[in-house]
């Protein structure tokens, strides 16, 4: 069994007398797409949330890149090769594309406190940006502020910025909301691309994407994680059936 | 340099700055060339501020505390230089510009260290309020201890002075503040382009985002809040110098808004905002001033109608819409 | 230092209490129900103030001005409202800060016009003059008793008021959810303009109230304004047992903090030096506490539930 990139155990988050995370224990392995799914309110925003560091588990460990993440700040996770989309996108909006990607070229080299050199004129910093650009099909539109940006290209935009990172590990919050049929095949293509990259957790409502993608899914449902497996397994798991596929199935 | 119309009124306003003291000079009405150097002393106070707020997203409300301080200094020093009392560790104050300028920026960035460390900790309304909170603690300070003046404040006898320059010469003080104002300027550009800069700017349009990159907003922010001060402080040492004189008004909340005022009436994070928008109220002080004592009101009344409907300010008039690439 | 002596100074740090918490309140609730800071609170203050004292100088009563100082600053809180401040909801808070700044401006030098620059002067009803004896020997004004008492009964109304009322329902409502409430069908503007109006209100009552024991003046409301800040961030801005437990606690710091700080820096300094220092620690003690508070708790003592 090769060590898993990213392991969540026994993780547990109350708020006030709703458990939201109840003993949630999942891990990602070098090379999978592991789908997260789970009916609206299952908990899946709030385990994401935890992973990266917006909220505070209760108890319970998450361990990343060989160590315990769970008292550092978001910052310090994504220092250390956690990359993360969100479900509604998350730019700077007034930054042209290149620039966004610029800042994360620069939050890798750990530089942001450089005082004198413009950046725009930092060829390195430059070159390193559009090279991520060009993986996301994003070069035509580098100089496009990011609020005038379409949805899906936004979602490019995020992932071009994980990729300057580097990540160990990308947690993909529902990148597929949103996109029209066509968004979503090519999106579907590039995540089977990207998985070769690093890992990928991927939370997700489209059924579609996650049966093409997904190496193992998760169902979580009230806060539980009622059943892992591969796509076959989950898909003939009559517990699973029954608390969420219906028609899909 | 592009040539581009925020430029060409970026040149015309420091080249007007430039002109209005000489002409001045030449015609011989010295309280123009005074009028000069206080545009100027604002201007570098509110390019402080700029980079905190306009660059920065952080609203300070307290920001003449630094202002003050930066007075302070210099009316503290001199005061100790001319009676010989010692100060600290026998050190008994100065009179030499440079120096004053220096301790100023000290001080000022040292305070500012600590209200950022404390006020960053909070966000929106509560940022707002806690640093005009600190700012009336350093304000009420200076009124209740008595030995450099309290409420009546402290004068600086005779101005300081700069190697080379005989300062109490309002032109060659004018042209001292002047030269400072486009340091300041220039500083402000440098850092807004630089890699820090971009990250302070990420961090105002994006907190989460930037957090998610790997960068510490935190820090980003207090870096910016103390370099904001220290330029700010530099200031208030500039206008004690020109008044000669310090008192607690320096750091009343009056001066705060004044400060934000300047800012919004010029731009916000444009380059040449701060000195736009000191130019146009100390215009309107004086302009307005000699038609009504209740010239306050009407200062009021325009600036209400700029943040309802002029919101860019008056670079954002005659320049159009900020580029930020 | 007697007993009687700390007794005094404890009411007057609760007539100060309940003075700010006449003006915490209503900012705290145009804050929560609104989302707007506004500055201009310390100038329905000195609206209440100076209406009182001009009908009660014209009247002869001062029960009469009191009224007035109502109906004025609710007036006043209501047409700014609707001039002004409908504009900057949506508008972020540094817009805020600096529309209401403004109004600061206009509101104390259209005073100025209209009265002039000297104080006015409003005495104290002869039903409440006089004084009422302590145990320990003073004797202490019966209208600053009347103050403590009139805001006690106010507190108790408002507390009546939100937690009663169909108006206090949609208030509450409106703190927690802006936009579902107007999505529910409550007249949202009718309802915003009724709380400005109200927190302008309380602020008016409060500057009548403190205006027969100090002067009427332009600018009375200033000082006011920025200990209200610094309670309603204590106690968590849009709370209003926060408000009640933050001015209490900032009206009684800081009225016994200057009556014992410097006999406390006796224990310490030469007496020439103890007045001084005490003296300057506690003209910063509020604010002092107001970091420590917000060190540890960066939201207040009672925060929004809501983000």
């Amino acid at each position: 069994m090769v060590e898993p990139v990213l392991q969540i155990s026994n993780l547990v988050k109350n708020f006030g007398a709703l458990r939201a995370t109840d003993d949630v224990t999942i891990d990602l392995r070098p090379g999978e797409i592991h789908a997260l799914i789970g009916p609206n309110g299952a908990g899946k925003s709030t385990l994401i949330h935890q992973i990266c560091g917006t909220l505070r588990q209760d108890s319970g460990t998450i361990y990343f890149a060989g160590q315990d993440v769970g008292a550092l700040t978001v910052a310090e996770r994504a220092r250390l090769g956690l990359g993360r989309t969100f479900q509604v996108s998350s730019i700077a909006p007034e930054f042209s594309a290149l620039r966004n990607v610029m800042l994360a070229v620069q939050a890798k080299q750990g530089s942001s406190f450089r005082f004198f050199k413009p950046v725009m004129q930092d060829k390195g910093l430059i070159d390193t940006a559009m090279a991520m650009l060009e993986r996301v099909g994003l070069t035509a539109r580098a100089r496009i502020p990011a609020a005038e940006l379409s949805h899906g290209e936004r979602r490019q935009l995020e992932i071009a910025m994980a990729l300057a990172l580097q990540s160990k590990a990308f947690l993909l919050d529902e990148p597929m909301a949103g996109m029209g049929p066509e968004g979503s095949k090519s999106l579907t293509r590039f995540l089977n691309t990207l998985r070769k990259e690093a890992p990928i957790l991927l939370v997700e409502h489209d059924m579609d994407a996650v049966f093409a993608l997904a190496d193992r899914i998760s169902v979580l449902v009230y806060g539980r994680v009622i059943a892992t497996g591969t796509v076959e397994e989950i898909r003939r798991d009559p517990t699973v059936r029954t608390a969420y596929l219906g028609d899909h199935a | 340099m592009l040539l581009t119309r925020e430029n060409i009124v970026n040149l015309i306003l420091a080249l007007g700055l430039l002109a209005v003291p000489l002409a001045a000079n030449a015609l011989g009405q010295p309280f123009y060339i005074t009028l000069a150097t206080r545009v100027a002393i604002l201007a570098l106070a509110a390019t402080g501020l700029n980079l905190a707020l306009g660059v920065g997203g952080l609203v300070s409300f307290g920001h003449a505390a630094f202002f003050g301080i930066g007075g302070y200094v210099a009316g503290i020093l001199a005061a100790h230089n001319f009676s010989g009392d010692p100060l600290l560790f026998g050190f008994s104050g100065t009179n030499q510009m440079w120096i004053i300028w220096i301790v100023a920026v000290a001080m000022a960035g040292l305070v500012g260290l600590a209200i950022g460390a404390i006020s960053l900790r909070t966000s929106g309304v509560y940022f707002i309020m806690i640093t005009l909170a600190f700012a009336q603690m350093v304000y009420y300070f200076a009124v209740s201890w008595p030995a450099y003046g309290g409420e009546d404040g402290l004068s600086i006898l005779v101005r300081n002075q700069f190697p080379g320059v005989m300062t109490m010469v309002p032109l060659n003080y004018f042209l001292i503040c002047y030269v400072i104002l486009l340091a300041g300027i220039a500083l402000f550009a440098v850092l807004r382009a630089s890699r820090f800069g971009a990250a302070l700017q990420a961090a105002r349009q994006n907190e989460v985002r930037v957090a998610t990159v790997g960068i510490q907003p935190y820090r980003i922010r207090l870096t910016g809040f103390v370099l904001s001060a220290m330029i700010t402080g530099l200031a208030g040492a500039l206008f004690a110098d020109l008044n000669r004189f310090v008192s607690p008004s320096m750091l009343s909340w009056h001066m705060s808004g004044e400060l934000i005022v300047l800012i919004i009436l010029g731009g916000t994070g444009r380059l040449f905002g701060p000195l736009a928008g000191a130019a146009l109220y100390v215009a309107f002080e004086y302009a307005l001033g000699g038609l009504t004592e209740r010239w306050q009101f009407f200062l009021g009344l325009i600036l209400l109608l700029v943040v309802l409907f002029a919101r860019g300010g008056l670079l954002g008039l005659l320049a159009g819409k900020a580029k930020h690439g | 230092m007697t007993i009687a002596l700390a007794l005094e100074q404890l009411l007057n740090g609760l007539q100060l209490g309940v003075m700010l918490f006449l003006m915490a309140a209503g900012l705290t609730l145009i804050f929560g129900v609104m989302g707007l800071i506004n500055l201009a609170h310390g100038s329905l203050y000195m609206v209440g103030a100076f209406a009182c004292a001009t009908v009660a100088a014209w009247t002869g009563s001062f029960w009469i001005g009191l009224v007035a100082s109502l109906i004025a600053a609710a007036a006043a809180g209501a047409i700014v409202e609707l001039v002004v401040i409908r504009k900057l909801y949506d508008r972020d808070h540094l817009d805020q800060v600096l529309a209401t700044f403004a109004l600061i401006l206009m509101f104390s030098e259209g005073t100025r016009w209209l009265f002039g620059s000297f104080p006015l002067y409003l005495d104290i009803p002869p039903l409440l003059q006089g004084a009422v004896a302590l145990p320990g020997g003073t004797e202490y004004p019966l209208y600053r008793l009347a103050i403590i008492a009139a805001g006690a009964l106010v507190a108790f109304g408002l507390y009546m008021l939100i937690s009663r009322t169909r108006l206090g329902m949609r208030i509450r409502a409106g703190e927690s959810d802006r936009e579902m409430i107007g999505a529910l069908g409550v007249d949202i503007r009718t309802l915003y303009t009724v709380v400005f109006a109200l927190g302008a209100a309380l602020a008016g009552f409060a500057g009548a109230m403190v205006g027969a024991i100090q002067s009427v003046q332009v600018g009375m409301g200033e000082p006011v304004l920025i200990l209200a800040f610094v309670v309603i961030v204590i106690g968590g801005i849009g709370s209003i047992k926060g408000a009640l437990l933050g001015a209490l606690l900032v009206g009684v710091t800081d009225t016994m903090g200057r009556f014992l700080l410097p006999k406390l820096m006796l224990l310490f300094v030469p007496p020439a030096q103890a007045g001084m220092i005490g003296g300057a620690i506690a003209s910063m003690l509020i604010y002092i506490v107001m970091a420590v508070i917000l060190a540890v708790k960066p939201r207040g003592l009672f925060p929004p539930a809501h983000a």
